[in-house]
């Protein structure tokens, strides 16, 4: 398996995150095959890959809401423990419809305590904990909207602020910029590069096309056919790696500071499916 | 108190013994189905709640057929309904209404067949309209504490799970990567809510317990945009309706057809409905001075109706830039 860079890391220490030989089965099929790669310390990782490559799965399993056939997580050199605080996530979509009575302050404080029990008794602390998160992530002007009612991009800072109250070391964002208009994807972005720097947060972003993290992301874990393939945007991203990923010829062109991928013409013809696994990577 | 008053609360009202048992329990039960209310339409379980009612219908029937009291036999069938939709397959977005719909038909099945019985082998035919129906002025004295208690423990439960609720109704995920034991969690409010569409249907009957959880819920959850304030919004709503339905249902002894009252329940479930259709009609016409004023429906659904902010005491309209 082509990974050139298993085992670099950029920051020092141990990694806060990494993935040991990680495969997962589901429903008789296997989605994932001897995943492995970490994170360091204050590292932005993208985890490129088209719809269905197994993104959310391995953010899954590296939440512990799914345990892999075979491999090991570890969080900072260690085995994950089964109920873990010190990673934050934010899902691919809430289900939240613009009735729901909570507002962005609500969801926010329920990072910091959502799993106690009893009713939240009202707290200064609480109270100026959640208004310093909501303003880290610029949320202060619809702090008391319904989260509902918010549009997509405002949306996600309220989950990345309810991801981040409680100090975690890792930060997993799923597809976060998904139905983003073009100013909220920037924002997003550059709301995460932000965050990652002052707090000196490891963050796994996941996309299913890499150029508009190509600003933030250190390194890029390219998923496909249930192989990833690790390293620095340039070593991961180039004709050769990412044809052996596929297992069919891919090219890999560089235009005005932005990266298309693209199956040669011929195979693509001949094989409908590659393009389709291909598609989500390109920039269009 | 002047003459208009004694014709509004009849005279004798709340000394008759029947009365105050009915505003007891009914208050209780009407303000904790509210509370339970908001969590069910907020996890999309309205359907599931309704169920309970007709399912437990079998078990009040049962109980007639057994000479029981009919409080285990509504408590005990709910329980047992939401015990079976927990093994089929309630979590799943897409499991959960074939489950509920697969115990529904199984429970409507039963009931049918033990209100049969009741009708031809001990020609008791009251206890359908009683069971159905209910028959809060006709609760026995003996049952009130066992009421009160088990609607209180299930109170207990939603207050406790409060928190692991409303972040599982944001996403099952999300609240499972916080370390909440969703699918407890889940099972155990199944539970409490299974118990208090039970007693729910022992007060205002079987049919109309779905009233009671999901309208002064509905209503709340239009009035204001705090969990918390929504909770206590529904129970007050509840347990206001319920009252004045009793007022109403007494004073309807005057209305024709003189001299028969009008079903108590009907009085009640009455009042849920309207008061949901003038928070309605409060709540377009916000929008609609909102929309002219600054183009921003969105933003109008954030403000406290007036309605919201009289019958909670003016609670969310000085809180909202608070915290809970
Ligand atoms: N519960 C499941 N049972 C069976 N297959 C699944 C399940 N969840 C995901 N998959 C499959 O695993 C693959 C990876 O899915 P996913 O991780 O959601 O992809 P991505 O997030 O990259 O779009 C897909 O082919 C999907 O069909
Ligand atoms: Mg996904």
């Amino acid at each position: 398996m082509a990974d050139p860079a298993s085992g670099m890391m950029a920051g020092t220490g141990p990694p806060v995150l990494e993935l040991d030989g990680i495969g997962v089965w589901l429903s008789g099929r296997e989605v994932l095959r001897d995943v492995r790669f970490g994170i360091g310390p204050g590292e932005v990782v993208g985890l490129i890959g088209a719809n269905g490559a197994g993104k959310t799965t391995i953010i899954r399993v590296v939440l512990g809401l799914l345990s892999p056939t075979s491999g090991r997580v570890l969080i900072a050199g260690r085995p994950r423990p089964r109920r873990n605080r010190s990673v934050g996530y934010v899902p691919q979509k809430i289900s939240l419809d613009p009735e729901m009575p909570l507002r962005s302050r609500d969801l926010v404080a329920l990072g910091l305590d959502g799993h106690r029990l009893g009713v939240p008794l009202p707290s200064r602390r609480r109270r100026e904990l959640v208004d310093e998160m909501l303003r880290a992530v610029g949320a202060t002007h619809f702090a008391d909207a319904r989260v509902g009612s918010l549009s997509g991009g405002e949306q996600q800072r309220v989950m990345i602020a309810h991801a981040l109250i409680s100090r975690p070391k890792l930060l997993l964002l799923d597809e976060p910029l998904a139905n983003l208009d073009l100013r909220s994807e920037q924002e997003v972005v550059d709301l995460v590069a932000r965050i990652a720097k002052d707090q000196g947060l490891a963050v796994l972003i996941s996309a299913h096309d890499l150029n508009p993290l190509l600003p933030v992301v250190d390194r890029v874990v390219y998923v496909a056919n249930g192989h990833v393939a690790s390293g620095t945007t340039d070593e991961v991203v180039t004709s050769s790696v990412l044809t052996e990923l596929y297992g069919h010829h891919v090219d890999v062109i560089r235009l005005h500071g932005r990266i298309l991928v693209a199956a040669s013409p011929g195979l693509s013809a001949e094989r409908g499916e590659l393009e389709d696994s291909i598609d989500g990577a390109t920039a269009v | 108190m002047g003459g208009f008053w004694s014709h509004v609360v009849e005279p004798g009202f709340f000394q008759s013994q029947t009365v105050q048992v009915a505003l007891l329990v009914g208050g209780v039960v009407a303000a904790i189905s509210g509370v339970v209310g908001v969590f069910a339409v907020l996890r999309g379980q309205s359907f599931a709640g309704h169920a309970f009612g007709d399912i437990s219908a079998a078990g009040g029937a049962g109980a007639f057929l057994l000479n029981i009291s009919p409080l285990f036999g509504f408590l005990g069938m709910s329980l047992v309904a939401a015990g079976c939709m927990e093994a089929i397959g309630v979590r799943r977005v897409r499991g959960r209404d074939v489950a509920t719909g697969v115990v529904l038909g199984a429970g409507l099945g039963t009931s049918a067949l033990f209100l049969y019985f009741n009708t031809t082998l001990h020609s008791t035919s009251g206890a359908a309209i009683s069971v159905l129906f209910g028959s809060l002025f006709a609760i026995s004295t003996s049952t009130v504490p066992a009421v009160v208690a088990s609607a209180t423990g299930a109170l207990a439960v939603v207050l406790l799970l409060y928190r692991p609720l409303l972040l599982s109704s944001v996403g099952d995920d999300i609240a499972a990567s916080r370390g909440v034991a969703v699918r407890v969690t889940g099972a155990v409010f199944l539970m409490a809510m299974a118990a208090t569409v039970a007693l729910a249907a022992i007060t205002i009957g079987a049919i109309l317990s779905t009233a009671l959880l999901v309208g002064p819920a509905a209503t709340a959850l239009r009035m204001t945009r705090r969990p918390s304030t929504a909770a206590v919004t529904a129970a007050v709503i509840g347990a206001a309706a319920t009252w004045l339905g009793c007022l109403l249902a007494y004073d309807s002894y005057y209305w024709p057809p003189v001299d028969h009252g009008w079903p108590v329940s009907f009085c009640i479930v009455a009042v849920i409905l309207i008061s949901y259709l003038v928070v309605e009609a409060a709540r377009s016409h916000r929008f609609r001075n909102a929309s002219v004023r600054d183009g921003s429906e969105i933003r109008a659904a954030g403000v406290t109706p007036h309605l919201g902010a009289a019958s909670d005491g003016g609670h969310d309209a000085l809180g909202t830039s608070r915290t809970d």
